[in-house]
């Protein structure tokens, strides 16, 4: 068995960075290489792909991605454990194989599926209601329904000493957690040791935010060399404790504060934190400085995992419109007042919910008690949602007209329209969900 | 004070539910944190934003304090009309509060 093992997350979402992926395969000394990318409504998008050509559905960034990475990866021997298979693994395991090919590398792939559901929502969408709303399911226009799996399917993948494995819907814990748990024996209903393990996976699975990310402020919080942000990579022994550090001379800071902030990013409540592998409790960690400037974090807990899994479902939610225009000078903001409440008569009749936005003075920060000067230039931005693509546009439409039709000298206008795929969620019985392995090689 | 200059804090979404932590810089104004930034408190400055219940949860191991805010992201991320949606400016929303020393 591994004395300590290391993994590396080269990616927080399905648009991050690609050198810090190469840096940390060359000079991390890993065992494993992460790469997080799917948020809850990437795998809808991908779903809408895969229905227009069964060989796509897969994160649209994978090829230049593996392209990149793999012979680094294989020189390395870093193994990949990453869920760009979005809403079809298969695909994406293929298009692997097919790269290695062609690069002449002997690899194989290990696929994980099982976590698409749809067929079993559509046929129960008139039994399960959504956990936000309480509404049945038949009441939305479905478009995907992917069950959150745990571990477990990874676990398998690592036993088949694939080089890569790659999956759907996955919690995002699950990605890190599977290679302890293959690496150091964990037993299943260890759930301190799980709780404490998916602590890690939580630390790491946004990358660059663990590292000085989404952290610094020139005044309060500076942190250095943020063009070459470094991505994090975990050092874990047997017993859970980890070790967070990154490749030295890489940009970026990881330091008590950066940990605290990423410790608590997302957490609804931090004594039980659900995933499909266990209940964790963030309360018990403690978070340490090392004396060579890395982070210590042990002590995370847990309790028995969730009898059912949750579903994060995919709808068609209507049509967003928007529009936006700018004012500068002399009264600006009373002019793009009055610029708004004239798109506003011209589409009252027709879209039911509008929202108004001065950027530059409240389109952040709509609290009312804040101190608020009056801005010099600001760009009114107006959106609103319908259910059809034509009226929707009118938004951007309407904006675009106040150059003759409008208050003097708007400038900079810009329009836009997107179909809105929603999210929902509902649990369902653990049975009713088979993670599978396939296996693919060369 | 502006809770800007004792203390740090990420935003964080989950539907229509908004997390924001709360670090102070010097842990020892934790207690300070515990006393001053209240559930009501909270309430009174995110008022007309936040439809839902408002929780605090505190972690003294990590001198740190979260809060969750129910019904806070316009009716959800993945439908919201917000510039906005995730909500992930609010941190600097909270670092606005007042609190005395």
């Amino acid at each position: 068995m591994k004395k300590k093992l290391r993994i590396g997350c080269g990616a927080g979402f399905s648009g991050d960075r690609l050198q810090p992926s190469v840096d940390l395969i060359k000079e991390g000394q890993l065992d494993y290489l992460v790469l997080e990318c799917l948020a809850e409504r990437t795998i809808a998008l991908a779903q809408k792909r895969k229905l227009a050509d069964p060989t796509k559905g897969y994160d649209a960034l994978l090829e230049s991605r593996i392209r990149t990475l793999l012979p680094s990866l294989v020189q390395n021997k870093t193994r990949l454990i990453t869920n760009m298979g979005a809403a079809n693994p298969l695909a994406a395991g293929y298009k692997i194989i097919e790269i290695a090919k062609e690069l002449s590398y002997n690899i194989s792939v290990a696929v994980l599926t099982g976590d698409d559901v749809l067929n079993y929502i559509t046929l129960n969408q008139d039994k399960l209601s959504t956990l936000e709303t309480n509404q049945l399911l038949s009441e939305y226009d479905i478009v995907s329904a992917n069950a959150y799996l745990g571990y477990d399917g990874i676990l398998e993948g690592l036993k088949t000493n694939a080089d890569i494995i790659i999956t759907g819907r996955v919690a995002d814990p699950s990605l890190f957690l599977a290679p302890m748990i293959y690496e150091f024996n964990w037993m299943e209903d260890d759930w301190n040791l799980l709780g404490q393990g998916t602590i890690i996976g939580h630390l790491l699975e946004c990358a660059g935010q663990v590292t000085g990310g989404y952290f610094a402020d020139p005044v309060m919080k500076p942190v250095e060399n943020l063009s070459r942000l470094g991505h994090p990579i975990a050092q874990i022994d047997p017993e859970g404790n980890l070790i967070l550090s990154k490749i030295e001379g890489s940009g970026g800071t990881i330091n008590s504060m950066t940990v605290k902030e990423q410790l608590l990013y997302e957490v609804i409540n931090p004594s039980e934190y659900f995933t499909p592998d266990v209940i964790a409790n963030f309360t018990t960690v403690r978070i340490r400085q090392t004396p060579d400037e890395n982070i210590m974090v042990d002590g995370g807990t847990g309790k028995i995992k969730p009898p059912k899994l949750k579903v994060s479902i995919g709808y068609k939610a209507g049509y967003i419109g928007e529009g936006e225009i700018s004012y500068a000078g002399a009264n600006a903001y009373g002019r793009a007042e009055l610029a708004a409440q004239i798109v506003k008569d011209r589409l009252s009749d027709k879209i039911r919910k509008i929202q108004i936005d001065y950027i530059g003075y409240d389109s952040l920060h709509k609290n009312n008690n804040l101190v608020r000067p009056i801005p010099y230039e600001v760009r009114l931005r107006i959106a609103g949602m319908t259910d059809e693509l034509e009226i929707a546009e009118l938004i951007g439409n309407e904006i675009e007209a106040l150059y003759t039709n409008g208050p003097a000298a708007g400038g900079g206008v810009r329009k836009y329209t997107q179909q809105v795929i929603g999210i929902v969620s509902t649990l369902i019985d653990r049975n009713m969900v088979s993670p599978k392995i396939t296996l693919l090689s060369i | 004070m502006k809770l800007y200059e004792l203390a740090h804090s990420r935003a964080g979404d989950k539907g229509d539910t908004l997390t924001l932590s709360l670090i102070p810089y010097d842990e020892k104004d934790y207690e300070l944190l515990c006393d001053q930034i209240t559930v009501e408190k909270v309430k009174n400055h995110f008022k007309g934003i936040v439809t839902g219940e408002i929780i605090r949860y505190e972690l003294p191991l990590i001198h740190s304090l979260l809060f969750v805010l129910h019904g806070a992201l316009n009716g959800g991320v993945t439908t919201s009309l917000s510039l906005d949606a995730h909500g992930k400016s609010q941190s600097y929303a909270f670092l606005e509060m007042e609190i005395d020393r």
